[in-house]
């Protein structure tokens, strides 16, 4: 099967980018970087927000957040998310839902 | 907006709705806030609606509620990687109305409630986020927005605020969830003509059906998939247990494109046109994961209480449910001129024990837990029916007695005749 891009998906969803003002924040980069081995906000995210990369960072956008809550709770041992709701009117306006 | 009110509600979901609705019917003052920019910009189902639960709440839904499809036939599948064992019931007593349940499209009908409950006259304000809850000492008198001196003041606090329930977890009201107390479901709206819809699917105008799906497709995970027709377009998703999620690590997006590319689905979605891909959490932990649902002058309602039946799909039921009870313990208490103390609260819970909502609950409290530690249910089981059903169904020249023995080889391979008795006893326990 070819690998299917989560942008496409959410390409067909509508957003409000509160522009600056991220509504997740991972409160501490390095314990990303060392000590999680597991980094599963990087395969269970459903809109792919959080990206490995090389050097064993986690860089989250929130472009694409669907606001679901997965990244918060998936982060169990190291509770390294801090997750708030965007401020109001902002992030995915579902049309459907 | 430094105004007092006898209700705050967080949230316009079914429970907040259901809420809002019933104490500004009975002439209480209500202020409803919602984070979306219309009532269910926020909100995520299948998405089914069961007629008992809104009748009780508005009779008349049916004159002007947008309704998709009434279903009249309901499939069960069983997957393996090729092929499906299923079951259907199909009836034209489903067909009688008024109709038991239908397919409906929550951002269009969430606006159509939340009309309805500004017309019975609650205060509803959108785009306006809740940020936390005002107590004094114990007490919740109120709730802090995200809009310039936005604290509203109350008798009582309603939280509405869906699954994620990020206000009573700030109050110290719960602990956070844990990975096996959620199902994450992904899925995704494809559009087609309403008569290819009903074609494919041998319906008439107005008739729906709904699949649900277990097996293979859930790759060994404890969850389920399914596929509902709207009127002009079909939903497709699926949904597994976020524990099994993060073990296996599974993309999501991954899982529900392999399902629509199983060769007994992907015909059915054929040539539609995928408009809106969507992810939700859904509370699947049941009654042993509940947390504490009311105290001094507050109430949990809906997904934000954990109150979902697994077993048999239901929730925006419950939701309504659990927000009319809310709402009818405040009524009560106000008109009797008693105050939201925790101890008065308290018939929230009574209300709450002596209806469907938690006897069901109790009934299915061993589930999750059995599911949880048995993956063969989703695995070995699904694989093994559908072998069973190929073996029979090929004609080949070998004879059905001989056909019969290696099915029942088969399975007692596969799971041994302890591991089957055990099953079956599991089985019972989860369902008992």
């Amino acid at each position: 099967m070819t690998p299917v891009k989560v942008e496409e998906k959410l390409f067909q969803n509508r957003y409000r980018v509160d522009a600056g003002r991220p509504h997740i924040n991972i409160i501490n980069p390095t314990t990303c970087q060392v000590e999680c081995k597991t980094q599963e906000c990087t395969i269970c995210c459903p809109a792919g927000c959080y990206t490995a990369e090389g050097n064993g960072q986690v860089v989250l956008i929130t472009d694409g957040c669907l606001e679901c809550g997965t990244c918060r709770i998936i982060c169990g041992t190291y509770r390294n998310v801090d997750w708030e709701y965007p401020r109001g009117g902002y992030g995915i306006l579902f049309k459907f839902g | 907006m430094d105004e007092k009110f006898d209700a705050i509600v967080i949230g316009a979901g079914p429970s907040g709705n259901a809420a809002a609705y019933t104490m500004a019917k009975a002439g209480l003052k209500v202020l409803q806030i919602e984070r979306g920019e219309y009532p269910g910009s926020k909100n995520v189902q299948g998405a089914i609606l069961y007629s008992k639960a809104l009748e009780e709440i508005i009779p008349d839904f049916r004159d002007d509620a947008p309704l998709e499809r009434h279903i009249i036939e309901q499939q069960m599948w069983v997957l393996d990687d090729e092929s499906y064992v299923g079951s259907t019931y199909r009836s034209a007593e489903f067909n009688k109305e008024p109709y038991n349940r239908y397919t409906i499209i929550r951002a269009q009908f969430d606006k159509w409630f939340s009309k309805r409950v500004q017309e019975a006259g609650a205060l509803l304000v959108c785009e306006t986020t809740v940020t936390n809850l005002i107590m004094d000492r114990n007490r919740v008198i109120g709730v802090q927005t995200d809009r310039e001196g936005g604290s509203v003041y109350a008798d009582v606090v309603i939280l509405a605020d869906g699954v994620n329930s990020l206000l009573a977890k700030k109050a110290g009201f719960h602990a956070e969830l844990e990975p096996g107390d959620v199902a994450l479901a992904v899925k995704e709206i494809h559009f087609l003509p309403e008569e290819t819809i009903q074609s494919r699917f041998n319906i008439a105008e107005g008739e729906g059906v709904v699949i649900e799906m277990a097996g293979k497709i859930t790759q060994g995970m404890m969850g389920t998939g399914f596929l509902y027709t709207n009127k002009d377009s079909l939903t497709i998703g699926v949904g597994c247990m976020l524990s099994d999620f993060k073990q296996q690590k599974t993309t999501p997006y991954m899982l529900l494109e392999q399902m629509k590319a199983h060769p007994a689905i992907k015909p059915l979605l054929a040539g539609g046109e995928m408009k809106e891909y969507t992810a939700h959490l859904i509370p699947e932990g049941g009654y042993k994961a509940m947390p504490q649902l009311y105290g001094e002058g507050w109430m949990i309602v809906g997904d934000a209480g954990m109150f979902v039946n697994a077993v048999h799909r239901e929730g925006s039921n419950l939701a309504m449910t659990t927000g009319r009870y809310a709402a009818e313990t405040v009524i009560d208490l106000l008109q009797k001129k008693l105050p939201t103390t925790a101890a008065n609260l308290a018939f929230y819970q009574a209300r709450l024990e002596d209806s469907f909502v938690m006897k069901d609950l109790k009934k299915y409290k061993r589930m999750p837990e059995i599911f949880h530690k048995n993956n063969q249910f989703f695995t070995t089981y699904p694989e093994l029916v559908n072998r069973a059903a190929h073996t029979m169904l090929t004609v080949d020249g070998v004879d059905k007695k001989t056909k019969e023995r290696q099915i029942r080889k088969s399975f007692k391979q596969r799971r041994s005749l302890f591991g089957l008795m055990g099953d079956a006893f599991k089985m019972w326990r989860a369902f008992e």
